[in-house]
């Protein structure tokens, strides 16, 4: 996966969790996912389609998914409210949204879906063409994960002049 | 959460009405959070752009409020089938895909503005403002408690 596809996750993920925890963040660990995926807590997936193809999949453990969501709420939230579950989902769907966003100027043309809960324990295996990356974003309310699977659709891209 | 001056219609001096469509709770929740700090009154909220046209219909809202990325229909389609049938109405788009593309679809096809998400309050109340022209008053800070 091309650094270019992985720095406006970044900035976005950056830019939105900073506002809304109102603290600045740090990029903590970058690693590529070589086994099965296995979710840590609390996950929403967004799956990208045409010119770019894959899904993301933005995952906190329990207790920082309730951090984070508080202060997105601007109210204390236990950890089995379902606005928990809403607020990660929201924040995948404006951190991804937002690096989509900065892709597509870019000149890449694919559509984001809304954003699902992740509800299986596991997911595939990383292939050479999907390889996953994973990012940790140090925040003063825990650690969130960003998992990145996503390919250049060639075909899609060589119709609209954009290739690898 | 910061409280600005009211924003009030010009024709009644009632709060604004507001329609908030978002696939999310979350967000539809804390977007009638900031409008409430605006002084304005969310009327209804919808979950996607099918819901979001009928409730436009029954509430006829002063704001519409709309999410781009909703299942069933999206955001800029209803927004262009609410304003066909109410060239009125003033539907601004509030969403985390803002790229050029999408916002020059939004405003041609019938939205009067768009606003990225994350939601800066201060940025939307400017929007509401600006979008609302003569048919609203900004209350006195002393009035609206600010």
């Amino acid at each position: 996966m091309k650094m270019e596809l992985i720095q406006p996750f970044i900035n976005a993920a950056d830019a939105v969790l900073s506002q809304g925890l109102q603290s600045p963040m740090e990029i903590g660990n970058l690693t590529m996912e070589e086994q099965a995926y296995r979710r840590k807590g609390v996950a929403a997936m967004v799956r990208v389609s045409g010119e770019i193809e894959g899904r993301i999949i933005f995952d906190l453990d329990t207790k920082t998914a309730a951090r984070v969501a508080s202060h997105f709420a601007g109210a204390e939230l236990p950890e089995s409210d379902d606005l928990v579950r809403e607020a990660v989902c929201e924040l995948a769907n404006q951190v991804i949204g937002n690096a989509i966003a900065v892709l597509n100027d870019q000149g890449f043309k694919f559509r984001v879906h809304p954003p699902e809960l992740h509800t299986s324990e596991s997911g595939p295996k990383s292939t050479e063409n999907t390889e996953a990356l994973v990012l940790c974003f140090d925040t003063t309310s825990g650690n969130v994960f960003m998992n990145i699977a996503l390919q250049y659709h060639t075909a899609a891209a060589a119709a609209s002049g954009n290739s690898e | 959460m910061e409280q600005f001056a009211a924003v009030k219609r010009s024709k009644d001096g009632q709060p604004v009405q507001y329609l908030i469509v978002d696939d999310s709770v979350f967000a539809r929740k804390n977007l009638g959070r900031i409008i409430e700090s605006f002084g304005g009154q969310v009327v209804g909220e919808a979950g996607d752009g099918v819901t979001a046209i009928s409730e436009y219909d029954r509430l006829k809202p002063d704001i519409v409020l709309m999410d781009i990325t909703m299942p069933q229909m999206e955001g800029i389609e209803a927004a262009e089938k609410i304003v066909q049938k109410n060239p009125e109405a003033r539907v601004v788009m509030v969403s985390s895909v803002g790229y050029q593309e999408n916002i020059v679809a939004a405003l041609q096809r019938g939205a009067r503005h768009f606003v990225q998400k994350p939601v800066k309050p201060e940025v939307l109340y400017e929007v509401i403002k600006y979008v609302l022209g003569e048919d609203a008053v900004v209350a006195s800070a002393s009035g609206a408690g600010a």
